[in-house]
């Protein structure tokens, strides 16, 4: 049996790969986001909200509209989907100031997302504290569907775990070319999902921060234009 | 000899004249004319081929000056400044400068001054000027940028600008034009002098150079010509095996250009990308029975193996050097007897450029040979000989300054000193591509570099530059006038990894070079490629470094490559057009290429000289649609892509295109006779259609980071500069391209990667152009096969990548159909 055929996923009319995680029925959506049904409830990691205005602090003046944008791709999931909770997966914020930062309408729109349903702030390392006066829980780490929910991967064997933190990005080649997309990582047993923050960037997946995460050859989910392609190891290639 | 009108005592001082006679030379009407110029405080420019005396005719009223100065105690000024658009060029002046002021006794002080000049010679330069300064157009923008700038230039009597005609029409001409004005500010009495090789129109250049402040322009300029020279000797290789249908490499030619290098004294062997120059030099070696000191130069080797190189030329060591554009200017060989172009050679002045490498005397002719690589370059390479027999050139249209860079420009004046809105853009309209700079242009350039010119207004607090109480403008922090230094220039180079070789373990070893990313995804590992002039075998890659191994003897992959990266110049394609449809003209071709030039007349047609001659026919399973505009591959793809989303419309279901220099083919299942092919080529394609596709381009994506570089919204990435691992903390401009052409789609940055892709990357203009010309004039042959002219654009099917949205759908696709093939196995 070829190891791709262990992962038992398909696609979904929407354009999502559906995937078992452990016991979990999961849906890698084409957004980056993941859709557990079962819980009704919306991951998304590594949002990196005014991480342009980071920047611009220090100079280097970077469209000021990447938090509009996020909040937005973010919104859309919300409306399509109408989870009961939103779990943000850690680094929701760039920086400690970041929500100091937040434009007073953008702030408006994030209380928008949060109305009717369950928010969920799990801290990351760029904002260790969750938020001040915004709405939502706060926690370290979250157990669902028998899924640990965390930002940062854990080193090692870690079945269950749905985390961030790491970016991943494939460059997927084919006898035309290659192509690079933020992707999800996975090996049936743990999930990395890709960053969601419009300016977030991609680490490749055969980067060494990705070396012991996954006990056997992981398959990516890369987001495409219209769905999200499930990627055999085979096919990828260093940046 | 004195061949000038006003003798050449009355101009020269004694030292001086003594010195020609002690040389056994006399001065050169054009050198005594340059003495004139300056005796009268005129603006100069020399036009002159190499060979003139043309460096030494730019110096020579700046040495006449400085060595009649009365002594002083105190520390002087710098006096000339020189500046060139090569760093080698601006350090072999120095050299050759240091003989006459020696031998004269000047006690004239000239340095050059360039990004690998030691940082103990750049502080003293700064703190003690030399008498004349050597440097590049980067350097100066560097040095207009520190504090200090107006006492550093207030003094400067004199600026040189050499090998003009490579520099003006280009984004570093922009930059070194805006440093010009400013220069001129600090030093009012400066005179600017140009060094140029023969051009099309001088005036173009002049307008450059001039300072166009009130009563200046054009006028201000005196043109002085040098003597014409010898006109050159261009032959072409009728190779004895036949004129290939296709290709770029010009391999059936390798034993005879090689029984050419052997007869020549040192030949220069040009091509147009480095791949061709990687497999000339392979096929040259392995015929290398004398083995002959044959070398290798290329923008992608190593800086220290090109210096060596360099050295060995001038040692007059090599028999032959395979070289790519990094050589088409640079400092003088004398030894250099013989130029070889193989493939074509794309535009008049170009070559005449390269001829003139070869053989530094005016009154013996360059010698050259041209070696086309297949049938239509045959045109192409006859096309070029006449025109250069004719002396006719092609020209480069003159620029309009871009925005970028002079977003650059302003916040490097204020890294100097505080600035006046109104007196710098005055200052600013003194420089040639900016003399129309409108206001409005102007202040939102201002706002961005401040802002970032976004229209929420959000990031005011975080402004680069703000205005003071006294109305004037400065720099917000030491610190961000330091990132700014970091960040000067108008060259934006792809993204380079480092070519290494791995130790058995793996590590990355020694740096053999550096190629650019896209090559590198081409191979696989433990595929084996030509590197260098040597044979490796890709183990992988690793950040910003490519591993190899040595594998000597193995057959080489070579990557495909399309040919030029330069497009045929819109008066050689002209040329050419001309060339095939005048029958009478054909007896000068080849007879294997006549030949192909009859099959063509006889089974499709030859059409008239405006006509865009235009072919449908059906092969195999599929139904093609060639036409030959000839306007350069830019402009077929920007055409193919177009052509095809009206095919789409029209439900013509247009499958995929191909192109090349003169052709595009575009293929689909049922056949394309019925399509009316006047509205297909419309110019109105050039509106909506244009701009849909072009927002979802990827050359728009690299248009935009170019500019985000230059105007300094992102910064440059140093090669050698460590990635953070663990976490990517760089971002991609593709993100900040799409975030904001969602919100902010007239942002100035958008305008200017508008404007340069239009003008670089797909060529617009040129496009234009051609469907103004054809329109009602396309002549449609409804063929039963492929007519001849067909079959090199046909051969390049399959080795062409298909760029853009529709392509990354499709690899995605594709890698997906292995995973689900490799889960059936």
């Amino acid at each position: 049996m070829s190891v791709a055929y262990a992962y038992d996923h398909a696609p979904s009319p929407c354009g999502s790969l559906r995937l078992r995680l452990g016991m979990a029925e999961a849906m890698l959506r084409r957004s980056g986001a993941l859709w557990l049904e079962a819980e009704r409830a919306l991951v998304v990691a590594d949002l990196h909200l005014e991480k342009g205005s980071s920047y611009a602090a220090r100079g280097q003046m970077l469209p000021p509209y990447d938090t509009r944008e996020t909040l937005k791709r973010l919104a859309a999931e919300i409306d399509a989907l109408n989870p009961a909770t939103v779990i943000l997966l850690g680094d929701t914020f760039h920086d400690r100031s970041s929500e100091e930062r937040l434009p007073a309408d953008d702030a408006e729109r994030l209380r928008d997302l949060a109305r009717g349903r369950t928010l969920v702030w799990v801290v990351g390392n760029h904002d260790a504290d969750g938020p001040r006066a915004l709405p939502g829980q706060t926690a370290d780490e979250l157990s669902l569907l028998g899924l640990t929910l965390r930002h940062e991967p854990q080193a090692g064997f870690q079945p269950g775990e749905v985390a961030g933190h790491l970016h991943p990005a494939a460059r997927v080649r084919a006898t035309r070319g290659s192509v690079r997309r933020r992707c999800f990582i996975t090996d049936g047993e743990r999930i990395i999902l890709p960053a969601f923050g419009a300016y977030a960037g991609g680490l490749n997946v055969m980067d060494k921060a990705f070396a012991g995460l996954f006990a056997r050859g992981p398959i990516i989910g890369a987001l495409g234009s219209s769905r999200v392609h499930a990627v055999g190891w085979r096919s990828l290639a260093g940046d | 000899m004195a061949d000038s009108a006003v003798p050449a005592a009355d101009l020269l001082p004694s030292r001086f004249a003594d010195w020609f006679t002690s040389r056994g030379w006399s001065p050169r009407a054009h050198q005594l004319a340059m003495v004139e110029k300056a005796q009268a405080g005129r603006d100069a420019l020399l036009i002159a081929p190499t060979g003139g005396g043309k460096t030494l005719a730019g110096f020579l009223p700046s040495l006449i000056a400085l060595s009649e100065r009365p002594p002083s105690n105190t520390p002087r000024n710098l006096h000339t400044l020189y500046i060139s658009p090569l760093k080698a060029l601006a350090v072999d002046v120095e050299r050759n400068l240091g003989a006459p002021i020696a031998q004269m006794g000047l006690g004239v002080v000239a340095e050059s001054r360039t990004g690998d000049t030691g940082i103990s010679r750049r502080q003293r330069q700064r703190v003690k000027p030399p008498d004349i300064l050597l440097t590049t157009p980067e350097q100066l923008a560097l040095l207009c940028a520190w504090e200090g700038a107006r006492l550093y230039f207030e003094g400067l009597e004199c600026v040189i600008l050499d090998e003009i005609h490579t520099l003006h029409s280009s984004k570093r001409g922009d930059l070194l034009a805006l440093d010009l004005a400013r220069i001129a500010t600090f030093a009012p009495n400066l005179r600017r002098v140009g060094l140029s090789a023969t051009v099309d129109d001088p005036e173009v250049i002049k307008a450059w150079m001039a300072n166009h402040r009130e009563g200046g322009g054009n006028a201000s300029i005196d043109l002085v010509r040098g003597p014409a020279g010898a006109a050159p000797i261009v032959d072409m290789l009728l190779s004895e095996g036949r004129v290939p249908w296709s290709g770029h490499t010009a391999q059936h030619a390798m034993q005879e250009v090689y029984d050419v290098i052997t007869k020549a004294k040192t030949a220069l062997v040009f091509v147009n990308t480095r791949f061709q120059a990687e497999f000339a030099f392979q096929e040259l070696w392995r015929l290398n029975e004398d083995a002959l000191p044959i070398a290798l130069h290329h923008g992608s080797l190593a800086a220290e193996q090109r210096r060596k190189v360099e050295a060995a030329m001038a040692r007059g060591e090599l028999r032959a050097v395979v070289c790519t554009s990094t050589l088409d200017l640079g400092i003088d060989w004398g030894d250099v007897d013989l130029v070889i172009q193989l493939a074509s050679p794309k535009g008049a002045s170009r070559m005449v450029q390269r001829i003139g490498r070869a053989n530094h005397r005016l009154d013996e002719p360059s010698r050259a040979l041209f070696v086309p690589a297949n049938r239509f370059e045959m045109l192409e390479c006859q096309a070029a000989r006449e025109a250069i027999a004719e002396n006719k050139l092609d020209g480069d249209p003159p620029r309009v300054g871009a925005l970028d860079v002079l977003a650059q420009h302003v916040m490097g004046c204020a890294c100097s000193e505080p600035f006046d809105l109104l007196k710098l853009y005055d200052e600013i309209t003194t420089a040639g591509p900016y003399r129309e700079l409108i206001w409005e242009d102007f202040e939102q350039v201002v706002d961005f570099v401040s802002t970032g010119g976004y229209a929420l207004k959000s990031y005011d607090r975080f402004r680069r530059i703000v205005k003071g109480q006294d109305g004037l403008w400065r720099v917000r922090n030491p610190e961000t006038a330091q990132r700014h230094r970091l960040n000067v220039g108008a060259i934006v180079s792809p993204a380079m990894l480092a070519v290494r070789i791995s130790s058995r373990r793996g590590m990355p070893g020694r740096k053999i070079g550096e190629i650019e990313e896209g090559m590198v995804e081409m191979l696989e590992p433990g595929e084996t490629f030509v590197f260098a002039g040597q044979v490796w075998r890709l183990v992988g890659v690793t950040n910003l470094d490519v591993l190899v191994q040595a594998a000597p003897g193995a057959d080489p992959k070579m990557p495909s490559w399309g040919g030029s990266k330069f497009a045929l110049s819109t008066y050689l394609a002209k040329r050419v057009r001309q060339l095939m449809y005048d029958q009478s003209h054909w007896q000068v071709l080849p007879s294997d290429v006549r030949e192909w030039l009859e099959a063509q007349r006889d089974r499709s047609l030859i059409p008239e000289e405006e006509e865009l001659l235009l072919e449908t026919f059906a092969r195999g399973h599929r139904q093609f649609l060639v036409c030959y505009p000839f306007e350069g591959r830019l402009a077929h793809t920007t055409l193919a892509m177009l052509l095809t989303r009206r095919l789409e419309r029209m439900g013509a279901g247009p499958l995929g295109f191909v192109c090349n220099d003169y052709a595009l083919a575009v293929w689909a299942i049922s056949p394309l006779d019925g399509v009316n092919f006047g509205e297909l080529f419309a110019e109105d394609m050039l509106g909506d259609d244009l701009e849909a596709w072009l927002a979802e381009s990827f050359m728009m994506k690299r248009a935009f980071k170019g500019a985000a570089i230059i105007s300094g919204l992102i910064e440059r990435r140093f090669p050698g500069q460590q990635q953070k691992s663990g976490r990517q903390v760089t971002f991609s401009t593709d993100l900040i391209y799409d975030v904001l052409r969602r919100h902010q789609p007239d942002h100035l940055l958008l305008r200017c990667a508008r404007e340069d892709a239009a003008s670089g990357l797909i060529d617009v203009a040129r496009l234009g152009q051609m469907l103004a010309r054809i329109k009602g004039k396309i002549r449609h042959a409804p063929l039963e096969h492929l007519s001849p002219f067909s079959v090199p654009i046909l051969l390049e099917i399959g080795k062409e990548r298909s760029p853009g949205h529709t392509g990354e759908t499709m690899i995605l696709k594709e890698a997906e159909a292995d995973l689900i093939a490799e889960a059936l196995q």
